[in-house]
């Protein structure tokens, strides 16, 4: 109706959340930031068999700064935490971060003097992706869930830390 | 195996504690204030030739659990040569279980820094000589506990 | 802290922090690293980044819950690990395998070298500029992995060796897809040396990069292609054989300068040699059991178990329990893709290991970076990180 009929076939209307929602997500370009095992699973989604580049992340920055994901892959000890959460701190908005594996996501296997378990006690992380190591198709899954996590929440990035970090730290120390 | 135990017994006959054998591994229990002589002799002579250094492996023997009546921390030295093939174990006890403490043998073996380094670290034994004693594998928080203690727990603190 | 006693110093060297989170550094290592200009005066590696507490870890586990823990060590060698610290306890024990175990387990160990060596390959020459290698060696890495997958169900982490034996027997189909593969290897690998070993810029970035004498090599404790790049003759699979190797016949290949080229040609020909004893292995390979025939180590079969009250009681102590090997204390040495791994058991009787120290050959690899690093440049350093071939896992433990 209206504007639409007139136009045809050739123009496609669209609202600027949905265009930009699209662009974000097709173009995701990870930190570097394989701390163990599971960096090797990352790296070999990056290779040939399962390329990464279809989906437009075969770009790994080692920059933090021209990077829009971070990949926490592999076991966070306790005398890494400072770097990871400054590397976190150094990326640019809209930032989202995947913990891959057992470890990133709990601790996994080491229940020990010198792990942490989880890094979702220093960040806030958006999927996580279970496995010892995940297979690359476990973590290219967790990909595609990220894109539909980015697809159904536009320009929230921000929001989203503001009110949803602050109420899962307070949950667990207290204050 | 046999040449390096009796040439030890003979050069070192009051430093050699024990001598036994176990599933073809020898190990020779001798005493710390002789070990930089002894590991020097082991590599130098020609027909013991133990010029490999494989490990240093600290251990503690809580009092009570293992050996009843032995002193607690001990380090154990691998050797290995390469012209006989065999190899050979070194056990010294550290003297002193508050405070124990090792002459070190860097300047006998060059690999043993970063081993000693790692003993110094997780099990607290300093080793006397050693021109770069510091933590090396555990976070700064750690600093004054040696996690691979009996006494202290998986979990950490 | 140092970086305020650097600016106030006076002196006119810069430092820089390399790492732990670099794209070139296999890992999180950190490199304290003082430069004069483009030089290094002085590189200070800085570990621990990755230190899980394994050996504590396996002080209140069985002996057969330390396996998946050692599996974590080197994980890009997943099965070197275990076929050491399996053989560390079955000496403890007292006892040997039946020789189609052992065949098999030579087997898997050698195709995880070839494995190993191949990621090693990709990453060296990607940190040195040459990306097309890395794309080359994970064609073949994956075949490997498929292989992996068909015998023990997963593709890194295998935990396939069993105290005593194996977990179970080879899959039906896995000996002629191993013979696809091990047929097609020596011509696919020629792609190898086609793009590096006769490359300009290969040459000249890795030739008199890293030297270690033969003595040195052995002073600091190298191992493994390290040691064998610098000339030093051993190898622990061919000097002090252990499961089956001394039925096998392959070379030792050895380089002459002690650089990271000679150790690149060195490890490149031991891709091939580990080859030719699969072959060997695949041909020569005897039927029978897998698994040793003792009621205390080994789980009892399942109609056994759910038939008869003594396979079921045994079942269970083992499982409640763990095997207890007698007191005493082995040290055990294998020939890992990175030099030579240890396992050092201390058993008191009981079914946890009264300690277990892991003598990692990458923590040893690494220990005088200080001395090789100095004098040389910043992309130097690269090179011997990459020719080091250290996997953090195994450094830190």
């Amino acid at each position: 109706m209206g504007i639409e009929e007139h136009l045809g076939n050739n123009v496609l209307t669209t609202s600027l959340e949905k265009l930009v929602d699209w662009a974000r997500k097709n173009s995701l370009w990870p930190a570097t930031f394989g701390l163990a095992c599971c960096a090797i699973e990352m790296i070999v989604t990056a290779a040939n068999r399962w390329d990464i580049a279809r989906f437009g992340m075969e770009a790994f920055r080692a920059s933090p700064r021209q990077s829009d994901l971070m990949i926490v892959a592999g076991t966070v000890t306790k005398k890494m935490v400072p770097a990871v959460v400054r590397i976190y701190e150094q990326m640019t908005e809209p930032k989202w971060v995947i913990a891959m594996g057992a470890c990133a996501s709990s601790g996994g296997i080491f229940r020990s003097y010198a792990v942490v378990q989880g890094i979702d006690k220093y960040l806030p992380v958006d999927v996580y992706v279970p496995g010892c190591p995940p297979r690359p198709e476990g973590l290219l899954y967790g990909i595609l869930k990220l894109h539909e996590k980015i697809l159904k929440d536009p320009f929230l990035s921000q929001k989203y830390r503001d009110q949803i970090v602050p109420a899962r730290r307070e949950h667990e120390h207290g204050h | 195996m046999n040449t390096a135990t009796e040439k030890l017994q003979a050069k070192f006959p009051d430093a050699v504690v024990d001598i036994y054998e176990f599933r073809g591994d020898t190990t020779v229990i001798v005493k710390s204030d002789m070990l930089v002589e002894i590991c020097t002799f082991l590599r130098d002579d020609p027909e013991t030739s133990f010029r490999y250094l494989s490990s240093i492996s600290a251990v503690d023997y809580l009092p009570g659990s293992y050996l009843p009546a032995s002193p607690r921390f001990a380090a154990v030295y691998h050797l290995y040569s390469h012209q006989f093939k065999n190899r050979i174990a070194l056990k010294a006890f550290c003297p002193n279980d508050e405070n124990p403490a090792l002459p070190s043998v860097v300047q006998v073996w060059s690999t043993a820094d970063w081993h000693e380094r790692e003993a110094y670290d997780l099990m607290g034994i300093k080793f006397i000589g050693h021109p770069d004693l510091r933590r090396i594998l555990t976070p700064p928080e750690c600093e004054g506990s040696y996690p691979l203690r009996k006494d202290y727990p998986q979990e950490g603190f | 802290m140092k970086t305020a006693e650097f600016a106030t110093s006076g002196n006119e060297t810069m430092l820089l922090n390399l790492g732990p989170q670099h794209p070139s550094t296999h890992g999180v290592l950190r490199v304290w690293l003082e430069l004069d200009g483009e030089v290094i005066v002085n590189a200070d590696p800085d570990i621990g980044y990755l230190h899980r507490g394994i050996e504590k870890m396996c002080e209140n586990r069985t002996y057969h819950q330390c396996l998946p823990l050692t599996d974590r060590l080197d994980y890009l060698a997943g099965s070197a690990n275990n076929l050491g610290y399996v053989l560390a306890v079955e000496k403890l024990l007292g006892v040997e395998v039946p020789k189609r175990a052992q065949y098999i387990r030579v087997l898997m160990a050698e195709l995880t070298r070839i494995a190993s060596h191949l990621f090693w390959l990709g990453t060296h020459g990607h940190d040195l500029g040459a990306m097309t290698p890395l794309f080359f060696a994970f064609r073949e890495r994956e075949q490997l992995m498929d292989l992996f997958e068909m015998v023990w169900g997963a593709r890194m982490f295998p935990c396939y060796f069993r105290i005593g034996g194996l977990a179970a027997d080879l899959p039906e189909g896995f000996m002629e897809k191993a013979w696809e593969f091990v047929k097609a290897f020596p011509e696919q690998f020629k792609d190898y040396h086609s793009l590096l070993t006769k490359n300009r810029i290969w040459i000249s970035r890795t030739k008199n990069v890293g030297v270690m004498t033969k003595d040195e090599a052995i002073d600091w404790g190298w191992s493994g292609p390290m040691s064998r790049g610098s000339g030093v003759d051993w190898d622990v699979r061919r000097d002090t054989p252990y499961s089956s190797y001394q039925d096998f016949d392959f070379k030792i290949p050895l380089g002459e300068n002690g650089d990271t080229y000679d150790r690149y040609l060195v490890r490149m020909e031991e891709m091939i040699q580990s080859n030719l004893i699969c072959r060997q292995v695949l041909e020569k390979m005897p039927g029978g059991d897998i698994n040793v025939q003792d009621p205390t180590i080994i789980l009892p079969p399942k109609d056994k178990v759910y038939n008869t009250i003594d396979g079921l009681i045994n079942h269970f102590l083992l499982i409640q329990k763990g095997i207890t090997p007698p007191k005493g204390e082995v040290y055990h040495a294998i020939e890992a893709p990175k030099g030579e791994m240890g396992f050092y058991i201390i058993s008191d009787g009981s079914a946890h290991p009264y300690r277990v120290k892991v003598r990692g050959p990458s923590f040893i690899n690494l220990s005088p970076t200080k001395v090789l690093a100095k004098g040389q440049m910043l992309s130097d350093l690269i090179a011997l990180i990459g020719t080091m071939d250290i996997v953090l896992a195994d450094v830190d433990r």
